[in-house]
């Protein structure tokens, strides 16, 4: 089995968020880069099927150079072989387009990216690549075992969970559920040791275009004060939810 | 032209996301001189969409079409989205939405922008606020494309009464099941138990309550509210409580219109998570939990004294008020 593992390169949960250029970029200065967490659940349970069925795992992300030290991470977890198609990200569609060629060109039957980056919040680059590759496709998927050409797959829905099964080849987005947080592989000295020997091909991609551009952000508006109730007067607590806030 | 929904129902009842969508819908249709419409899978009564603004209803009702399946409801919905010419097709934020809609965006050629908080700002091109960074940033963000498919962030825009009359076409579309890629099995569901996506009030709590043991209380202050339980990351890290039900960067995003924190401090990712809800209330024991500078109201105090006094004390509002 052959599967491909996209990632994305996002701020650390913990990153404050600024904006520059007359608030037309995200200012990256000082901000840590990391593995977008819904693709390390991804990744961790792709190494599982290494590990259980001996599958090929690549990772894959479209960005320039600045990404290659979070595709060498993932190498170090354990993946085989990176892929880095050198163009900037500029919006989803554009992404999965770029990653879709690469699916095809190298033929994977397992293809796992994350429900959404934690960045911009899209969440549409494992559809874009299920619709335009014709694959079965699992969004929101917590869960999945592969036997044989069939795939077994629980996707969470709106107040519970649903399992699914479908053919391979199958592009998921993952979140956690896949694998637990405390399951997340980390690297050790001998990953990071190993991953400098492995190949990281850079690729020109095929100049897909974006859609969308973001032309100017903007930081949540500044809220209002906090208004302390003693823990004695709940009935001041109701009767402002009731009468301010409207909400009970 | 058209503006086209996709209209979410459970026996037969519209879903709150669904008539916040046609509000949004209507609106926009009525600025552009054209009308709004909305596609169902199954049977539902078209009264209650009609209520807000929709003009024409297109149901399908192939065997097995109230069962969702990704690939083959986007192979509809694009079908009667190029019929009727609709330039956008908005949708809510739920998992079904979340699945189909880029696959909607490839069939149709058209830009996906999801987390949509208002109006377009402009037409030419069509220009959407969105929520970016987990709430901890907003975009305005263009489209290039001639058909743009949003989804709507829940309790973003609102309901909006918009009374018209509703026609209602019966679209056969017997290619759906062979459209399926997959196969759609056991559903896994809490019966009468509001999900974190469509409440809006929700009732969370963390490690604060010591252990998994101490839920009845929050459960019970759901309940009274009428509204969902949620956790903090930790808690559904150490398997106290249901991933479903953990909310914060990693987790769901709440967009609840009350926010209730019990025993959660308040990390930057959970602040993130559920920034979008208009009034929070934080009650924690640690005066300095950074929660209490992101809350709307703050009670500093044990859980185990406050929560049980609280709810005696919105029962007997409650029925008060009734």
């Amino acid at each position: 089995m052959k599967i491909l593992v996209c990632i994305s390169n996002v701020p650390d949960t913990t990153a404050k968020i600024n904006f520059k250029d007359n608030d037309t970029q995200f200012d990256t200065q000082g901000v840590p880069f990391v593995i977008n967490p819904n693709d390390e659940f991804g990744l961790t349970r792709a190494m599982w099927f290494k590990e259980q069925n001996g599958a090929k795992v690549d990772v894959a992300t479209v960005g320039d150079a600045s990404v290659e030290a979070t595709l060498r991470k993932a190498l170090a977890i354990g993946a085989d072989e990176a892929y880095r198609i050198d163009t900037p990200a500029l919006d989803g569609i554009q992404v999965a387009k770029e990653l879709a060629a690469l699916v095809k060109d190298n033929g994977y039957d397992l293809v796992i990216a994350g429900r959404e980056s934690i960045d911009y919040n899209g969440g549409m680059v494992p559809g874009i690549m299920a619709g335009i590759l014709g694959y079965s496709f699992v969004h929101k998927c917590i869960e999945l075992q592969i036997d044989g050409q069939t795939a077994t797959a629980v996707r969470e829905i709106d107040g519970g969970k649903e399992t699914l099964t479908a053919q391979l080849p199958l592009v998921i987005g993952g979140q956690k559920g896949l694998v637990e947080e405390k399951d997340l592989k980390i690297p050790n000295m001998r990953g990071i040791m190993m991953a400098r020997q492995k190949t990281l091909q850079v690729l020109p991609g095929i100049q897909a275009k974006p859609m969308t551009r973001d032309v100017h952000f903007a930081k949540p508006a500044a809220r209002n004060q906090t208004t302390m109730i003693s823990k004695d007067n709940l009935d001041e607590l109701i009767e402002k939810l009731h009468t301010e806030a409207k909400v009970i | 032209m058209s503006v086209l929904i996709y209209a979410e129902q459970e026996q037969g009842v519209f879903r709150k996301q669904s008539l916040e969508a046609a509000s949004y819908a209507s609106a926009w249709a009525q600025a552009q001189g054209t009308s709004a419409e909305a596609v169902v899978f199954g049977h539902a009564d078209s009264d209650s969409l009609a209520q807000y603004g929709i003009r024409k209803l297109h149901q399908i009702n192939e065997d097995q079409s109230e069962r969702f399946e990704a690939h083959s409801h986007a192979r509809a919905i694009a079908k009667i989205a190029k019929e009727s010419g609709a330039k956008l097709v908005v949708l809510g934020a739920s998992a079904n939405a979340q699945s189909l809609a880029p696959l909607l965006a490839v069939h149709l050629d058209a830009a996906y922008v999801s987390g949509v908080v208002a109006m377009p700002e402009a037409s030419a091109p069509m220009t959407f606020k969105r929520a970016v960074f987990t709430n901890k940033g907003f975009s305005q963000t263009e489209v290039s494309s001639e058909v743009a498919i949003i989804s709507l962030s829940a309790n973003a825009y609102g309901l909006h009464p918009n009374p018209v009359s509703c026609s209602n076409e019966e679209i056969s579309f017997p290619e759906l099941n062979a459209q399926a890629k997959t196969t759609p099995g056991l559903i896994d569901k809490a019966q009468g138990k509001i999900s974190i996506a469509d409440a809006e009030i929700v009732v969370s709590a963390g490690r604060g309550l010591k252990g998994p043991e101490n839920w009845g209380m929050i459960e019970e202050l759901a309940q009274v509210l009428g509204g969902a339980t949620a956790c903090s990351k930790p808690v559904s890290d150490l398997g106290w409580r249901p991933h479903s039900e953990h909310v914060g960067q990693t987790g769901k995003p709440v967009a609840s219109n009350l926010y209730i924190a019990v025993g959660i401090s308040g990390a930057i990712q959970h602040l993130a998570g559920v920034s979008a809800s208009k009034t929070k209330v934080v009650i924690n024991t640690d005066p300095e939990a950074p929660f209490f500078k992101a809350a709307d109201y703050g009670i500093v105090g044990d859980a185990f004294e406050v929560v049980p006094q609280l709810i005696e004390k919105i029962k007997a509002f409650k029925s008060q008020n009734a």
